[in-house]
């Protein structure tokens, strides 16, 4: 076996790449680190204790902002901000779902967000007339979401069958291609102009398209993500997947079928970036090729990278502050500057901090914090993995 | 696979492709002619700037996906030159060393410390795409910017048999990029510095431990990629134009060229340009809303059956 074979056996899979750095991107350990200690209550029944055990006041303090936020902000700040960034942090949750815990950075998580709002728009209702089917929303939704998991699983299989950084290339090249498909063919997608006025249906008599009803049903879409992916992390599927993400070759020893939990993870990353396409063509009114373009392609992994990849919660963070951004930059940077101010700053965080926000977090609280902190920072860098440029 | 089945995958791919051409050259030759002389300058043009793209990602492992942006930054300093000097050849030749300096400054300040971080070498080439392709809209406007071809390759050339005339810049696109290619093949195989890199290529640990300057010949190595990437700009501004979009689609054309030929091999990067090339051009021919298709076919298809590309080998 020659020198760079076994290099390659030893080393296989994203841990070796160290990116991010601290390689133990988004693991809580599998099970409780301490045992269950006494309660204030020890006959307390079951449900008590693990709500005791597992939800803190952050939790609470964070769920109540949610709540009462769009019953305090303006219309604006609701629709605009508040629903778009959970919409697109649901998207890129699912990017974050592949990179961080399955270690496979995809670029067309948009890509099958566009085609679940291409299907809604197509078959629903929208302002062409001649190519929209007009059929019920309650079937136009769940066909929509089912066709688009399975692009994104075809996608997905289409993919796995190479290694690590070849997966960015291929879904970056099969979302571009789909970007184009949709642009020349006019039958089907309208080409340029896309499809207008698609809209939320009129349900129990509310308007879904306001503010306020909009808001709540995006938050009620983004929580399902947020705690699904919270869950499949600790779930035996998820740990399997993180084992895969570190060295496929060891867990492909150890009988697990790496190409199919690799697929699978492609499933649910899809499931979850169909429901934020539904949401986000909801939000937009329209679909057009622009919004499966490449610069939307790249936004949702600036998003992911900048909330950082750790944990689930990172991708809403980045695209608060990218949605921020988009709205208040202009009164900053000239308004044509903007990619040159989101470019610049996701250079600046790839360079300086490749964990994000999340990551920038973690060190302040490293560095100011107390030592339960601390303890958690340590025990997650890898042990020696010592990196040839050392830093950071 | 098994005989029987590479009969069977051969007949089926192979089998509409060949009634497919029997039927296009009986209905109109002219056509025909004309698609397959377009698809293979195209596929010239293709060949140009993935070549570089797949010799960066064949030694240092690097996704360099500010290709597009480099070949549109050459080909816009290409214009302005050519503007100013009038000589075509000028134009080239800054077009290839402004991509080519761009670049050993971003191996030299930036790539160098990421070694073995290629997703992370990934990312920042994604912003320097983006920062770069802004920087280039703010400079040069959002309208299209034509180059015109030098007076000797003006103008179409008569008298050919079947086609009647074509134009005679398109024409030279051929032998372009076959020197282009018979130049980077002699680079690789008979300079000390090729066969370091196709060592480097082969096994990049080895060629660190038989004391070669690795960051040298990375250096000249993605020097010569992103030189390769503004060429094909200033040879694409006359062909195709200069227009904020061109990056994307000079992007999407080199990662299918890499992926259908094969990483790293240059040769690989020909036959993927020629069969890229020739399937865009026949698509946007013969069923112009769907072209796009025929590439998405193309990449399925490879993806299903060699991952690695035709010509690539395991890393």
């Amino acid at each position: 076996m020659s020198a760079a074979q076994w290099r390659k056996a030893m080393n296989s899979g994203a841990a070796a790449q160290a990116w991010p750095r601290q390689r133990r991107a988004a693991t809580e350990p599998a099970v409780p680190a301490e045992a269950p200690a006494g309660y204030a209550d020890q006959n307390a029944p079951a449900w008590r204790k693990w709500i005791w055990q597992r939800v803190s006041a952050r939790h609470v303090l964070v769920l109540a902002f949610l709540i009462v936020y769009p019953l305090v902000a303006t219309p604006f700040f609701t629709f605009q901000i508040g629903a778009q960034s959970l919409a697109l942090g649901l998207i890129a949750l699912s990017l974050m779902f592949l990179g961080g815990y399955g270690g496979m950075v995809s670029l067309a998580q948009m890509t099958v967000a566009g085609i679940a709002g291409y299907m809604v728009a197509i078959f629903g209702v929208s302002g062409t007339a001649e190519i929209s089917l007009g059929w019920p929303w309650w079937v136009v939704v769940p066909l929509a979401l089912a066709i688009a998991t399975v692009c994104g699983t075809l996608i997905g299989w289409l993919s796995v069958r190479t290694e690590g950084i070849y997966t960015i290339m291929i879904t970056l090249a099969i979302g571009v291609a789909f970007h184009y498909l949709a642009l020349q063919n006019y039958s089907v997608f309208n080409g340029f102009q896309g499809l207008q006025k698609v809209y939320p249906p009129e349900v129990f008599g509310l308007n879904w398209r306001d503010p306020l009803p909009f808001y709540f049903l995006v938050l009620a879409c983004s929580l399902a993500g947020y705690f699904l992916v919270k869950y499949l992390a600790r779930s035996p599927f998820g740990i399997v997947l993180q084992g895969i993400r570190d060295n496929p070759r060891r867990m492909n020893a150890l009988g697990f079928n790496v190409t199919a939990h690799r697929v699978a993870a492609y499933a649910v990353a899809g499931l979850i970036a169909a429901v934020g396409g539904v949401l986000l063509v909801w939000y937009n009114g329209l679909i057009t090729p622009g919004s499966v373009g490449t610069s939307w392609l790249i936004n949702i992994l600036i998003i992911a990278v900048l909330g950082g990849v750790r944990h689930p919660i990172g991708p809403f963070l980045g695209a608060i502050v990218f949605v921020l951004l988009q709205n208040f930059a202009i009164d900053v940077f000239d308004r044509e500057r903007f990619n040159l101010v989101i470019g610049g700053m996701f250079l600046a965080i790839v360079l300086f901090s490749p964990d994000g926000l999340l990551g920038l977090w973690a060190r302040l609280a490293a560095r100011f914090g107390d030592a339960n902190a601390r303890s958690r920072i340590s025990t997650q860098r890898p042990a020696s993995r010592v990196s040839p440029t050392g830093g950071l | 696979m098994s005989r029987f089945w590479r009969w069977f995958w051969g007949i089926v791919i192979g089998g509409p492709i060949a009634v497919f051409v029997v039927w296009a050259l009986a209905d109109n030759t002219r056509l025909f002619s004309v698609t397959l002389l377009n698809g293979l300058t195209l596929a010239s043009l293709y060949f140009i700037v993935a070549a570089g793209f797949t010799l960066v990602f064949g030694l240092m492992r690097n996704v360099n996906l500010a290709h597009g942006s480099l070949y549109l930054l050459g080909g816009y300093l290409g214009y302005v030159v050519a503007e100013h000097t009038g000589w075509w050849v000028v134009a080239l030749a800054v077009g290839f060393l402004a991509a080519a300096i761009v670049g050993l400054a971003m191996q030299v300040s930036i790539f160098r410390f990421m070694q073995g971080q290629d997703l992370r070498q990934t990312m920042v080439t994604i912003g320097l795409s983006i920062v770069i392709a802004d920087l280039l809209l703010w400079t040069f406007g959002g309208q299209v910017h034509q180059l015109s071809p030098p007076g000797w390759l003006d103008g179409p050339l008569r008298g050919i048999p079947v086609i009647n005339a074509y134009s005679k810049y398109r024409l030279a696109l051929l032998p372009l990029g076959i020197a282009i290619g018979v130049l980077l093949w002699l680079f690789l195989n008979r300079t000390r510095v090729g066969m370091l890199i196709r060592a480097g290529v082969d096994d990049r640990g080895m060629l660190a431990a038989s004391g070669v300057n690795v960051n040298l010949v990375f250096a000249i190595t993605f020097a010569i990629g992103a030189g390769l990437a503004g060429f094909g700009g200033v040879v694409g501004a006359v062909e195709l134009s200069m227009v904020p979009g061109e990056d994307v689609r000079l992007l999407l054309a080199s990662l299918v060229v890499v992926i259908v030929g094969g990483m790293g091999s240059v040769v690989g990067a020909a036959i993927g340009a020629a069969i890229l090339g020739v399937a865009e051009t026949f698509g946007l021919a013969y069923a112009p809303t769907y072209s796009v298709v025929f590439t998405f076919v193309i990449l399925v298809l490879v993806l299903a059956f060699r991952p690695r590309g035709i010509l690539g080998r395991p890393a």
